[in-house]
Parts: C-alpha cells; structure tokens; sequence
C-alpha cells in the first residue's frame, strides 16, 4: 500500500502524483520507471519515475489522463492509497562522459525527460532543453527544466508561447550552428521521437529515446512490451527502455499501442457513467 | 494371511472399477471459466480408496517427488477419516490441493501403481484432490505446533511452487521466512499461468493463507535484482537465500510478423486472462483479444491452457499447430482429451512460417509448411523435417506462441559469484540446489528449465533440509 502525499494537477490533462515508496526512492536512478495498479481489479500500467525523494521516501510521477486507469489516479488525493508499486524497473539511463546533450522534451515527456537532465546536469554535463507542447496550456514543467538546463528553449505548436513550431525545429537550428552535441535524448509522442531520430541521424549523433509501450508485469515474463531495435525484437521492460532512435521501429510501436483503443474506450466510458460529475 | 487369501484379496479389489472423474459437459464449460472435473463425493473417494492393496513395498511413493505416504492415506480414505487423510499427506506436501489437480500422475505414483500392470491404477492425484478439498471445505485446516524459533533468518525469491514448499518447510523447522514475489499476488505459475477451469485460483489463496497462518512472511511487489539485490538482503541479515524465480521469459520463434498486434507470448495472454481476470473485462481493467481465429503454437500444457481460453473467450475456431504428431505432445493425455472434447482443433506437422498483417498492424494470417518426420533427436522424439513446397495459409486474428519459456536473467545478472550455464539457467553443485554463491541455494525451472510444478516443489523440499543444516552451523 502507498500512501499518496501530494497531488497538483499541471496542465488541462496533466497530473503529478507524488506517493510513498521509501524502498523503492532509496534505489532509483533517472530513467527508471515503476509498474503500478491502483486496486485488485486495475490495469498495470508504467510510469516513469519523474523525481525520487529517499529521505520522505516518495516518488513523483507525471502522467496525462488517457484512460480509465490515468483518469482514477488523477482522482486520487492526498491520503488515498494505491495498492500495488513494483520497481525501479529499467536500466538507468547512461549519464557518464557527456559533455554537452540535448535534451528533447514533448507533452508529458518533459516530465520524463526532465529527471535525466536533471541527473546529467549533477554530472557536469552541459545541457541543452528543448521543451515543447501543443498549446500554452499543455507546457508542464518549465521552470523545473529550466533550471537544470545551461540553454533552455520552449516551443508551442500553435505559437501561443515560446517559439511557434516544433522542438524539432529548434534542434535543427542547434545543430545547424556547428555546435559539438555528444548525446540527444528525445521523449514524447511517437511521432516526435522519429522526427528527431530523422533529424540526428545524417549528424550521426547517437539519439536515445524512452519508450512508453503497453506492459503488464514489467519483470521480462511477457513480452507485450517488445519493440523492434536494428531489427531484433526486445522487451522495453528489462531490455530499455531507452533504446537507439536510429534503430527504433515507431511504425510498429505505435501500432503495438494501438492495441486495445476499443476496449480502452469502453473501459474509459463505463468509468465515467459511474461518475456523479 | 495366506497366498490364496491374499490373491483373493487381490481380485476383490480389481472389480472394483477405477471410479470415473465427474465433469461439467463440455458443451457447457466451454461457456464458462468454472473448473472441469467437479470432485468426487466422499462415497466414490471411500470405493476408489478401498481398491488400493497396500503394498508393502509401494512404487507409488517412490513415484512422488515429495514422497508422499501414499498407501497411509489411502487407507484413511477407505475408512472414512478424510481429515486424518489430508493432515497424512500434509506431513510432506504443503501443496496437495494443487497437486491434485495439476501433478502428472500418470507419469508419477499412479505410473507405477501395481493395480496398473494388469488394470487401472489407483485414482491417486484424484484422491488427493478430494482429501484436500474436503479439509479446506470442513475449514478444519490444522495449524501444526511450531518449533521454537532458531533466529535464522532465510530469504525465498519467488511465491511459486518452489517458494511456497521450500517457505513453508523451513517454517515448519522453527526459522523466520520471508518469500519476495514480484507479482502484485503470491502463487507463481498456479496464479499467473494455470487458468481457474483447471486450478481455481480461491485454491492456490486458501494454499497461501495457510503458509501466512503458520509464520511465512510475504512481501509482494517486489522485484528483488530492481529494488534489492542478493548482496542487499545478505546485509539485511537474511542468513540463505533461496532462488524459486521460474523460467518466466517467453520464447518467440523469430518468424517475420511475429510482432503484430495480436500476438501473443502464452505467458502474455495467459497472465492477462489469470492473474489479470481479463476474461472477466471491463469488470477488471485489463484487456485481452477474443479473437475467432486463434491459433496457438506448440503441443504442451500451456499450449492446451492457452488453446483452451481462447475457446472460453468466444473463439469460433481454436487451432493447435504442432509440428510433430499427436503421439509426440508433451501435453498431459487428459488436457489434450479434455481440448479434444471441447472442440479445439489440431493440425499436426506444421510450423508457421512467417505472419501476414493488416495495415493497422494486426495479425490477419499465418503462413504454416508442412513437416514430417525424421530421425529421433537428442530428446529421443522424431525430429520434424520440413516437406519443401508445401506452405499454406491460414486466416488467424489472433495468435499464442507456447514454445517454451527460458530463464529470466535479472537475478544473475545482478549477484556476483552466481553460475549460470550457457541457457541461462542457474548452475547447482548438488541434488539439493546449492549454486556457486556461499549460502544461495536455487530450485524449480531456473535450474532445470521448463518443468513441472511438483518437480519444482520437490526441488524446495530438498533445498529446505541443505538449508536447515548449513544455517544450524553458522
């Protein structure tokens, strides 16, 4: 059981949660992520861990409400519990001898990407943001980023604040002006992450990228998470899951995530006919 | 008793036929997850139990990798003392309502059941399985008097039947156990693989209850290698480590389109249906394909576990594709005869090839050739040679891969000093499971690979003696 300690909704859809887990914040490193479930009847879904505090012994997560399982977390406040955490799962992300990286945000994978920074930043590292989200309203984290960032820029698809475009567009931009960049991370919507795969790749600057697909135990048992890497099939779950862009199948990732749409919108509806609101 | 007495002895007991396992029709339980077979009544168990001869010198115990007291509580059986009966097999199976269900006796104590060389063995696993359940039903469940306490403390990595027998042995023996499970529910494969139509899951709780109520302790959601490692619970002052992890990682066959969606590893879509209770959606959360089409690759038990929930889950066509023949399967003979009944079809000889997907990505067909079969291979079975030319296609929506499971690498990978062969699987030095690593002993599937649920628990109950001794002497 995991006593929620703080919750603070971030954008129109976007929800921090931060709960107990003191096992789980002693051991955690940037780029690893839980497996959660909220009661005996729920749905295991991943979350990156976004911050760890081992002294409270909390873990934040960061998550945009798609479904019946995100939409019940967001409804959970302080006091609530959630029944089941497993982890810190993953490898951690590889943050030794960068000199400069950039680090690509878009929607709610700035808040996945944000602890990395975080944590390259601590390693003397010199680190470029790039953060961006569809409207104004939807940017999440922008002042935590900016504060672990030596360059930090913010873009908006619809201009509404920052720059008007993609984060794509601005890594082009740095990239353009010769700038020496050892390692680009790049976390967010699918489509976003192969934009900046295809935008690294004639630089030849090695790309990770962390990916989101659908798990159920998260311990390398079942395989709903395999991803195609340079053409080999791997288990984001004990294998990632940050993987080479360069090497990522989107196509089939975004397809594998695609899976349950039906079921997931029944799911989501029937939650919802029970709601009073 | 003299030589005439004893044969008539004998022949009374031959004409009594082995009695008959009850079962829900199966054009009834196709609709529905309840278990198959319903029990005997205690009537049938007494008939059943009065056909054993009591050996002096029994092959049934020596059939039993737990070593069961076999004739003893038969005999009770036959006398009507069905707890006593239970509490007799409990002396060395922790476990015997699983059991019951799930051993493979046919191979075990009823393969060498004298009764069988001229008749029928004696329903051994059935009695067994009444006995259980009539004690767990009668809530009569005995909690054993306790040693006293030896202050040595032993870490068991993984709630499966390894686990579960080695934890609630050394409990037994007066030491503080505390089993780490990375599932969210205790039980292993009996929870995540086994589905309720043949071990209903209420079975493998009340097994879990009854280690918690004799002092094992259980922490779930934990994913020792992650969160701690073996170095970590050493230093918290466990005293033996005992590894019961399984041989979890699905195997896939590395065929072009094996990634479309609706492809399933057994272990996916079994977990999803079993521990998930995805059959039951959208009461619980989790999804799963009910496709038409489903075919299920492979000719074991988990084959048949998965062939069999597909049908449960509405399938208009439920497929088996093996590549060897019938008489090949490593499928128990009941669980390819209750498929068989159910109206799970089989294509014998044949081995997908490669899938064929829509342009959403999802599986629509699988190209399969034809084999026939050659000479014998290292497992002695005829090995299938594929016939050139002869693929065809078959429309599929859905699809279970169940060619075997290897070893999980996340324990060996994170504790130095631990062995492991060129598969994977943990190396021991001895029959009782002891690794390369100074107190770590290890047992079940991540030792032999892929096996049986008693093989497993007989693996704990050996280790639990070799860890008793070794931290007796610390």
């Amino acid at each position: 059981m995991h006593r929620i300690t703080e919750k603070v909704v971030l954008s129109e859809n976007i929800v921090k949660t931060v709960f107990e887990a003191p096992d789980i914040a002693k051991k955690r490193k940037a780029g690893q992520f839980v497996i959660l479930m909220i009661d005996d009847k729920g749905e295991r879904i991943p979350l990156t861990i976004v911050d760890s505090d081992p002294v409270k012994g909390t873990l934040t997560i960061i998550y945009q409400v798609v479904g019946k399982t995100t939409d019940q977390l967001a409804q959970l406040e302080p006091g609530d519990l959630i029944q089941h955490v497993l982890g810190p799962l993953g490898h951690p992300t590889e943050i030794d001898g960068i000199e400069t990286a950039v680090c690509v945000g878009g929607g709610v994978g700035i808040g996945v990407v944000y602890p990395i920074a975080k944590a390259l930043k601590e390693k003397g590292t010199r680190v470029i943001s790039i953060i961006g989200a569809r409207t104004k309203k939807m940017l999440i984290l922008e002042d935590e980023s900016r504060s672990v960032s030596h360059e930090f820029h913010v873009t908006t698809d619809d201009g509404s604040y920052g720059l008007h475009g993609f984060v794509s567009d601005v890594l082009k931009d740095i990239i353009a002006s010769g700038q020496k960049i050892d390692r680009v991370f790049a976390i967010g919507p699918v489509p976003m992450m192969r934009v900046v795969a295809n935008v690294t790749r004639p630089h030849h600057i090695k790309t990770l990228v962390s990916l989101n697909p659908i798990m159920v135990d998260g311990t390398g048992m079942c395989g709903a998470c395999r991803v195609s890497v340079g053409g080999k099939t791997k288990f984001t779950c004990v294998d990632g899951p940050e993987f080479d862009a360069h090497e990522v199948d989107f196509g089939l990732l975004m397809s594998r995530l695609q899976m349950y749409t039906v079921q997931e919108r029944q799911s989501r509806e029937l939650c919802r006919c029970g709601k009073n609101d | 008793m003299t030589e005439q007495e004893k044969t008539e002895k004998k022949e009374k007991k031959e004409r009594i036929p082995r009695q008959a396992m009850p079962e829900q029709d199966p054009k009834v339980r196709v609709t529905n997850f309840d278990e198959v077979p319903t029990g005997y009544s205690p009537e049938m168990a007494m008939l059943e139990a009065r056909r054993c001869i009591q050996c002096k010198k029994p092959g049934c115990v020596s059939g039993c990798p737990v070593d069961i007291d076999i004739p003893a509580f038969i005999q009770l059986v036959a006398g009507g003392d069905f707890i006593g009966a239970a509490r007799k097999i409990k002396e060395t199976n922790c476990l015997p309502a699983v059991c019951g269900r799930v051993c493979p006796q046919e191979d075990q104590c009823e393969k060498l059941c004298v009764l069988g060389k001229k008749f029928d063995p004696v329903a051994i696993g059935r009695l067994e399985r009444f006995v259980a359940d009539y004690e767990r039903n009668a809530g009569t469940i005995e909690i054993p008097a306790l040693p006293a306490s030896t202050g040595r403390r032993i870490a068991v990595i993984g709630a499966g039947p390894a686990g579960l027998t080695i934890a609630g042995d050394l409990v037994k023996m007066g030491h503080d156990v505390t089993i780490f499970e990375a599932l969210h529910k205790s039980g292993g494969v009996l929870i995540y693989g086994i589905p309720e139509f043949r071990l209903p899951k209420g079975i493998v709780d009340a097994e879990v209850e009854y280690l918690q109520k004799i002092g094992v302790k259980i922490v779930t959601d934990a994913a020792i290698g992650r969160l701690k490692t073996i170095d970590d619970l050493f230093a918290e002052g466990f005293h033996a480590v005992f590894l019961g992890v399984g041989a979890g990682a699905p195997v896939f066959m590395n065929i072009p389109g094996e990634n479309f969606s609706g492809i399933y590893s057994a272990n996916e879509y079994l977990t999803r249906s079993n521990l998930m209770k995805a059959y039951r959606f959208p009461e619980y959360d989790t999804p799963i394909a009910k496709g038409k089409n489903v075919a299920v690759i492979g000719g074991g038990n988990v084959a048949m576990d998965s062939v069999r929930t597909a049908l449960r889950l509405g399938a208009d066509n439920a497929i088996i594709i093996y590549r060897r023949t019938k008489n090949e399967m490593p499928a128990r003979a009941e669980e390819v005869h209750h498929a068989e009944q159910e109206g799970v079809q089989f294509q014998f000889l044949t081995s997908p090839i490669e899938y064929i997907g829509d342009e959403k990505g999802w599986v629509r067909q699988m190209v399969c050739q034809r084999m026939e079969l050659g000479e014998p291979d290292e497992s002695g079975r005829r090995r299938p040679v594929v016939i050139k030319g002869s693929e065809y296609t078959i429309d599929v929506d859905t699809v279970v891969v169940s060619v075997g499971t290897m070893a999980n690498p996340v324990i060996p990978m994170t504790t130095p000093g631990l062995d492991t062969n060129r598969w994977g699987y943990i190396v021991t030095k001895d029959e009782t499971g002891e690794t390369t690593r100074k107190g770590v002993w290890a047992g079940g599937d991540i030792v032999t690979g892929s096996a049986t649920v008693i093989l497993a628990m007989g693996a704990g109950r050996k280790a639990a003696k070799a860890i008793h001794d070794y931290v007796m002497n610390l």
